[in-house]
């Protein structure tokens, strides 16, 4: 169990009126909100510590690269990796799928070559992929789902072939909250030579993640969604693989050598970090890290489970309303269309209520058209919404709903 | 759709204007004045279905709008409909201010009341382009029944 009243204490954004109600944030999908801690990790880190790292040799230097490094530190504990070499800093997940597109993509992948995604995939799991695709000839397949929003195994099984080089999935859909069994996924697509990456911008907030359980090669994550500032992901990546691999960006900090003739580049993780990094929301990271594991991933898992069961069972009693996204493991994130209300009408009319929810089409157009709609009203919680929250939202749906049709 | 058509030809689009400002006064929250734009848009007279197609639709809003006019007597009259209910109560107001107008008169109008209703605001960022995507498309419609009839 957690508790929850301490934990609401501990987020100062939740305190404030909306439209002259008290704010009812179900936007986690999106961005969650920060802990004072966080926040005072980042104002302490300007007022006392801020310095460029690794070239120092002063004081300054030293506190900053010992934080900044702290952090590589804890991601590595977050995701269980085996050595810091394999935690890359990003700016998000997108770069992390950009980076692993761009350099693995570059570097390994010939015409002819296939590579795999889904059919719930958000567009950053997508366009990087075509991206490469067009540059290189390759060709594109993707695993469909069916009605409730699972992937189709079958399907899956027949587009694997030796010619498949990328297996690209998400580990929860951001629109649907389908949780997809990615170690099979990663263990089938190993059996073909492929290489997995997993999207863990929507799980990592919500569960344990073991990378070496998983067998995958590369996880990427975002540090917004798991409580901490915006600006700064994480790509993981196992070590023999990135090792192999060529940089990304060219710059500082990269190399080893420099000459005009030839420079040799640094070894990992920093060949793939070019340039000044975002230190102090690197340093707040590890913040939200440790916050995370004060209040414990089962006890949030849980928590946000009973969430989720509740606000499921609740919605169903408002005729008309439909959720997309049915399968039987399920993040806390609950798509819905009501017959006669646009999901657009509902967002605002939740809003001057203080209700913040998510509209549109999620950045999963491709998904959407599956279902044969233009977006869908979403809410998704964190571990500092409460069953009361939840209780509020549906009441003020039911009136929304009625009003609107 | 010709439902304040018998206001807009004796009012001029500023009257129409100040009408629209005085009647929102009376709401001091988003909910109520959400709820009038809903009940606005109920009202808003169905487009007929042949008119619902891809070339009249609206890029650059979170809903489907449709929006298509005709000149009668050297006045543009609109039909428009939305997927959305509080987009057509807003493509209403827009309606009522502009419907039954000459093309140089919609050409140079001044739309004040968006701002003093607070519906910019209302509307956030990437909603907001849809409206001025509506008020956009109103505009060149003008300016090709002006070229006409020059």
């Amino acid at each position: 169990m957690l508790n929850l009243s301490q934990i609401r204490n501990d987020f100062p954004i939740l305190h404030q009126q909306i439209q002259g109600k008290p704010l009812i944030y179900f936007d986690n999908a999106a961005t969650s909100q920060k802990p004072q801690a966080v926040i005072d990790v980042l104002n302490n880190y300007y007022q006392k510590i801020n310095s460029n790292v690794h070239r120092g040799v002063h004081t300054l230097a030293e506190r900053s690269t010992t934080a900044f490094e702290a952090t590589r530190e804890a991601v590595r504990k977050f995701v269980n990796a085996k050595t810091i070499e394999e935690i890359i800093y990003t700016k998000g997940t997108t770069e992390g799928i950009n980076l692993v597109a761009s350099s693995y993509g570059k570097k390994f992948l010939t015409k002819g070559d296939e590579i795999i995604i889904s059919t719930m995939e958000h567009h950053s799991n997508i366009v990087p992929w075509q991206m490469l695709c067009e540059e290189k000839d390759l060709v594109l397949k993707v695993i469909p789902i069916n009605d409730d929003g699972d992937l189709i195994w079958e399907e899956f099984e027949k587009l694997l072939s030796p010619k498949t080089k990328i297996v690209a999935v998400t580990h929860v859909s951001n629109a649907l909250g389908t949780i997809n069994p990615v170690k099979k996924i990663t263990e089938l697509a190993h059996q073909v030579g492929a290489v997995v990456l997993l999207d863990g911008a929507q799980a990592s907030p919500h569960f344990e993640i073991d990378v070496q359980d998983l067998d995958c090669d590369f996880y990427v994550f975002s540090g917004h969604k798991i409580y901490a500032p915006t600006g700064i992901g994480i790509l993981y990546g196992k070590k023999a693989i990135l090792e192999q691999m060529p940089p990304y960006l060219g710059g500082g900090e990269m190399i080893k050598e420099v000459t005009f003739e030839k420079t040799t580049y640094n070894d990992l993780p920093f060949k793939f970090e070019a340039g000044t990094p975002n230190i102090a929301d690197v340093v707040a990271l590890k913040t939200a890290i440790d916050y995370i594991h004060s209040v414990g991933k089962t006890n949030i898992a849980q928590h946000e489970h009973n969430l989720l069961t509740f606000a499921t069972d609740s919605l169903k009693t408002i005729k008309g309303l439909k959720i997309i996204g049915q399968a039987k493991n399920k993040a806390s994130v609950i798509s819905f269309i009501v017959d006669g209300a646009h999901h657009m009408d509902i967002g605002m009319m939740l809003d001057a209520n203080g209700i913040a929810v998510r509209t549109g089409n999620h950045c999963t157009m491709p998904l959407m058209k599956r279902f044969g709609i233009t977006g869908t009203a979403r809410a998704s919680f964190a571990m500092y919404n409460s069953i009361e929250e939840v209780e509020f939202f549906v009441k003020k749906l039911d009136e929304i709903v009625q009003q609107i049709r | 759709m010709k439902l304040f058509s018998k206001f807009a030809k004796i009012m001029k689009i500023n009257e129409i204007q100040d009408e629209i400002i005085e009647e929102f006064a009376l709401f001091d929250n988003k909910n109520d004045t959400y709820n009038y734009i809903i009940e606005l848009g109920k009202k808003l007279v169905f487009m007929p279905e042949n008119y619902k197609i891809e070339q009249n639709l609206i890029k650059g809003c979170q809903s489907r709008v449709w929006l298509f006019p005709e000149l009668h007597e050297d006045k543009i009259q609109f039909f428009a409909d939305s997927d959305s209910t509080i987009v057509k109560g807003i493509i209403s107001l827009l309606v009522r201010v502009l419907d039954q107008q000459y093309p140089a008169d919609i050409l140079t109008a001044d739309l004040y009341f968006i701002d003093k209703i607070g519906l910019q605001s209302m509307l956030s960022m990437n909603r907001s382009n849809g409206l001025l995507a509506m008020i956009k498309q109103i505009k060149m419609y003008a300016l090709a029944f002006e070229s006409v009839q020059k």
